[in-house]
């Protein structure tokens, strides 16, 4: 399955990275390398075959609805890069979702 | 003489509980080793000698007081730097948090610190553990103390690394696809990848979730097996974390193997890709525990031809989920001056990761993308279930199965580094292990015709930890110590 | 407006989204409640710190098993947690955890009552997901267009969120305020939300398209987005509808996209400039594992089931023999049931009971912004009013102004009707008194009526009524009205 670098740079707009030209073709390259070896499981006949999201037999795993100690707003803050008025702050928002 | 550095877990743990030597004395021998050497080994990101001591000091205080302790207390432990510790740096390897310090503890650390093991330094890795070679890394390689030239093999080379070069006798690593197995070998130390949900993830950095395993390295099976049971355990901050108790590994551990079915993968002991010395090394193992009553059989597992192609699916497209949260808003890089929030994103995201960590989200975006995810992912998550089915029906046949950790031996360091596909050929064996969720060990089986360390692995069922240990344990008996590596000035 | 006459039927679906009313939050045991100082309500769980682990809350689960349960839905023997995929700042890890195609709840229906006719509105399905932060635009006018920055809390990230899917089967405006309004009343009752459109627990998108009626295919579908009441629903599908009409009329076709709803001028416009479909990616959350609904599990959650709105308003109503209206109105949610249960113990008749709370305490109530929880006084003091005017103490309109003033004043209505001498008036010889002024006072009127104007009789009425300040007793004054006009 061969990439072109338009599909590159639609995936790089929904994964938030940019790449110059000359690195798109790069990815296209080398991806389509890898999805063409990946591409050998599309061989296999699975049509009965259900999919394994899981590999542990777990399910029903929960927890009570009880309050335990929080961070304090300090220690929420600690990581950020910018803070103000108790929040962290970033550049403009453009759109919503 | 043997120096305090070269002595095993175990014997250092005993030695501090005799009141023998203190445990800041074993914590300042290491120390003063790894300010001495890992200039040239570059296994650690970030020292912690504070922290450190200070565990140290308190272990000794609490024996001096007549207190009972684990069998670990007072021993240094080096910890990949991709598991979290409260105030302490954590980069995962990466430009993107280089300045990241994490407001809580992961279960593991809080574990360890509960049972008195002084964590002396973060570990070097791969960027996000994606790489087999710690070439990946945004802080440079680490090197192999077998040969400074070549690779210690990935992601978690900084913690073999650590544990061959006597920095440490205990490490912690993850593996999701290989990356404690294959450095362990390459090293020529023990390292385990346990079932997946017996060592809680929480406060791990993920990379795969469903296919990610924090744990082991040392030098000897037993001590591997003691800093397993520290580790383990259900956690309820971890929904993916095994309600069932945790068997004792070290009880028992001298069963040996008599009647014990044992199951060689032919596919993988000897053929195209396969260094000669590997197969060598590995036929001695064979040898070596029939002559101790285990029953030798063969087993071909044809799913496991498309297990590296699942695993590039699966892998990818989790961890580009997982990736997402690093985006300059709450923690980590942020490029200044953006005219906006995704601007500020895309910028941040583009300088903070390398280009391996990059092509893995590329691909894992592109997998679960609209109109592929049945062709890629969903099909891989088909493969899986024939891998563990093949699995299953191996272990009607035999109780573990064995065949090499990695194809070859260290490579030198840039030898790979421009051929992504050849790189991920690296964990062709110990990949299917991660996909079915089983437990799997890698032990130094001896050197290869280049004197570089070789690695037997061991596989087993989930669950089968115990039994691996004992296997493992027999072999290493049965072949004695090893070879130390140059590093350690011995001729 | 008066009714559009058009030749094309509303398609509308609408996706509600339910904050459950539960102490800690979906994934993590920080706490929930509103109005925190920001980000001191998190952990490293609901911040996605890198490292940390989701585990569900039992309880909202149970939650929105009693809204499948209470919605006629089935509820999915084996059902997973979805990421859904995007970059927005107020999403700590990028992704929602949220369900997709094996969602706990599916095929249900709610039944509204419009225009005397029942209408089944299918329910798509309902499943759990969790909130995001809030973020405040700062700027000149805290919109989002003239931010020049955002400032992002978290308490609100990781509280869990019911979204209710209905089928497309609505056909009006009304129908929608409808089964926004029973919905409500169900989540109410339930008890797992306070279901506060204004103050967020409750929200609302609508999907609208138009197709001519008798076809099956559906026309384009338009979006629309940031309705804060169910009176906003209402008023947004008639703009939309109409708006969609006319583009159809005139020959334009209809953009797919997402409108936003302005409350100010009643309209909407349009919010994404491009149009480009979301592409989210869902895969099945690794870190959580299946649900697995079992027999036993569903009939522990379905024992805890109330009486809902639709047969506590049956019972109500043939119980007590009241009309449709009137039961709807008492049966409206449990603490009015308990009211009106409170004034038929102390004595008041169903029908009384019914009127009052339906006129004046409705009226109270919503002057005062309150819910009838924290009514200002019990329903014994209510039902000893009513009593009062039975008797014939106090006449009705007195009852009813000593009603209101005594709600602002924070005394009970017979307090009021004491200090202010409202008691009716009946005694004869005072009202005579009073009827001899009016007529020497409106000799014109008197002459009128002698003439044959019998209207003219109200106006007279009306005037001693005013003279008693309304506490002379109807009955009376009629009568010595009556007679006196009868004579000379």
């Amino acid at each position: 399955m061969a990439l072109d670098r338009e599909q590159v740079a639609h995936v790089a707009r929904l994964a938030r990275l940019s790449f110059t030209d000359e690195e798109l073709d790069r990815f296209a390259h080398q991806l389509s390398d890898i999805l063409a070896y990946a591409d050998q499981v599309t061989a296999l006949a699975t049509d009965d075959v259900p999919p394994t999201s899981h590999a542990l037999p777990l399910k029903n795993v929960f927890r009570p609805d009880e309050i335990g100690p929080c961070l304090s707003q300090e220690k929420a803050l600690s990581t950020a890069p910018e803070v103000e008025q108790g929040r962290f702050k970033v550049p403009r928002i453009m759109e919503e979702p | 003489m043997t120096e305090v550095w070269e002595l095993s877990a175990a014997e250092l743990g005993r030695m501090i509980a005799r009141k023998e030597t203190s445990a800041r004395d074993v914590v300042d021998v290491h120390l003063s080793r790894i300010e001495a050497l890992d200039d040239s080994v570059n296994a650690f990101l970030t020292l912690t000698p504070d922290l450190a001591r200070a565990t140290a000091d308190d272990v000794d205080q609490r024996i001096a007081a007549g207190e009972q302790l684990g069998p670990l207390a007072g021993v240094p432990l080096a910890l990949k730097d991709i598991l979290c510790v409260d105030g302490v740096r954590t980069t995962a390897g990466s430009k993107i948090l280089e300045g990241y310090v994490p407001p809580y503890d992961s279960t593991v650390v809080r574990k360890l610190r509960a049972a008195g093991v002084p964590i002396v330094g973060k570990a070097n890795l791969d960027e996000f553990a994606m790489g087999s070679s710690t070439e990946n890394s945004a802080y440079g390689p680490s090197r192999n103390p077998w040969d400074l030239a070549r690779v210690p093999g990935g992601s978690s080379g900084g913690s073999a690394a650590a544990v061959s070069a006597g920095f440490a006798p205990l490490g912690i690593g993850t593996d999701t696809g290989g990356s404690i197995r294959q450095p362990a070998s390459l090293c020529g130390v023990v390292g385990v990848k346990p079932t997946y949900g017996l060592v809680s993830r929480y406060g791990l950095l993920a990379f795969a979730s469903s296919l990610d395993q924090v744990g082991p390295f040392a030098r000897t099976v037993e001590d591997a097996a003691l800093l397993l049971e520290a580790i383990a355990g259900h956690d309820r901050m971890d929904a993916t974390s095994i309600p069932e108790e945790v068997p004792p590994y070290v009880k028992g551990l001298e069963s040996g193997v008599k009647g014990l079915r044992i199951g060689v993968v032919s596919d993988w002991v000897e053929g195209e890709g396969v260094q000669p010395g590997v197969t060598e090394r590995v036929r001695a193992a064979i040898e070596s525990l029939s002559s101790l009553g285990a029953e030798i059989g063969e087993i071909s597992l044809p799913s496991f031809r498309y297990a590296l192609s699942a695993y590039y699916l699966i892998a990818p497209a989790e961890c580009s989920s997982n990736l997402a949260r690093y985006d300059g808003v709450r923690w980590g890089l942020r490029a200044p001056e953006a005219k906006d929030v995704v601007e500020m994103n895309v910028r941040s995201r583009t300088a903070g990761f390398g280009d391996e960590v990059k092509r893995r989200i590329m691909l894992g975006t592109y997998a679960l993308s609209a109109g592929y995810y049945d062709a890629y992912y969903g099909k891989a998550q088909q493969v899986r279930t024939l891998v563990i089915r093949d699995f299953e029906k191996a272990y009607e046949r035999f109780d573990v199965l064995l065949g090499p950790t990695s194809p070859t031996t260290a490579f030198k360091i840039g030898e790979k580094a421009d051929d992504p596909l050849a790189m991920y050929l690296n964990d062709v064996f110990t990949i299917p292990s991660n996909l079915a969720g089983a437990a799997a060990i890698s032990l130094p089986c001896g050197l290869a015709e280049d004197g570089l360390p070789v690695g037997l692995q061991l596989l087993g069922p989930p669950m089968s930890e115990g039994l691996l240990f004992k296997v493992a344990y027999a072999y290493e008996q049965a072949r004695g110590p090893v070879d130390a590596p140059p590093l350690w000035g011995r001729s | 407006m008066g009714a559009i006459v058009s030749t094309y039927e509303a398609v509308i679906g609408l996706e509600v989204h339910v904050e459950l009313a539960t102490h800690s939050k979906m994934f993590c045991d920080s706490p929930t409640t509103f109005g925190a100082e920001p980000n001191t309500q998190t952990c490293p769980v609901c911040l996605g710190e890198p490292g940390s682990l989701p585990v569900p809350n039992r309880r909202a689960i149970e939650y929105l098993m009693l809204i499948g349960l209470a919605l006629d839905c089935r509820i999915a023997p084996h059902s997973l947690f979805h990421r859904k995929n995007y970059f927005y700042p107020d999403m700590p890890k990028n992704y929602q955890i949220s369900q997709y195609d094996l969602p706990l709840c599916v095929e249900g229906y709610l039944d509204v009552e419009v225009d005397g006719a029942e209408r089944r509105i299918g329910i798509t399905r309902a499943h759990m997901e969790e909130d995001t932060g809030k973020s405040l635009h700062v700027g000149t006018t805290g919109r989002i267009a003239e931010a020049k920055y955002s400032l992002i809390d978290y308490n609100r990230a990781g509280i869990p969120l019911v979204e209710v899917v209905s089928e497309p089967d609505i056909r009006s405006a009304l129908e929608a305020q409808r089964y926004l309004t029973e919905l409500r009343a169900i989540l109410q009752t339930l008890g797992v939300s306070d279901v506060r459109m204004e103050e967020g627990s409750m929200r609302c998108d609508a999907n609208v398209s138009l197709r001519a009626p008798g076809t099956e295919a559906f026309g384009t579908k338009v979006e629309i987005k940031n309705l804060n009441s169910i009176r906003s629903v209402s008023r947004a599908l008639t703009y939309e509808i109409d708006r969609q009409q006319k583009a159809l009329d005139g020959g334009d076709g209809i953009v797919q996209e997402t409108r936003h709803f302005d409350e100010n001028t009643g309209k909407t416009h349009s919010l994404r400039s491009k149009e480009e479909a979301f592409d989210y990616r869902y895969f099945p959350e690794p870190d959580l594992v299946p649900i697995e609904a079992g027999d036993d599990w569903i009939a522990e959650v379905r024992a805890l089931m109330p009486e809902l709105p639709r047969a506590r308003r049956a019972r109500i109503a043939s119980e007590h023999d009241l009309t449709p209206e009137q039961a709807a109105f008492v049966a409206a949610s449990p603490s009015s049931v308990q009211y009106f249960e409170a004034l038929l113990a102390s004595g008041t008749a169903a029908r009384d009971a019914a009127v009052w709370m339906a006129g004046e305490l409705s009226r109270a109530l919503n002057g005062a912004g309150e819910s009838i929880e924290n009514a200002r006084f019990s329903a014994a003091d209510l039902a000893a009013l009513i009593a009062a005017v039975k008797e014939g103490t106090v006449t009705l309109s007195s009852a009813k102004k000593a009603f209101q003033d005594a709600y602002t004043a924070g005394k009970t209505p017979l307090q009021i009707v004491d200090e202010r001498g409202l008691h009716q008036v009946s005694d004869d010889g005072a009202i005579a008194t009073i009827v001899d002024e009016v007529l020497s006072a409106n000799e014109a009127e008197v002459a009128r009526f002698r003439a044959g104007e019998e209207k003219v009789f109200k106006f007279l009425v009306g005037q001693v009524m005013k003279a008693t300040k309304g506490q002379a007793s109807p009955q009376v004054v009629d009568r010595v009205l009556r007679a006196r006009l009868g004579n000379s």
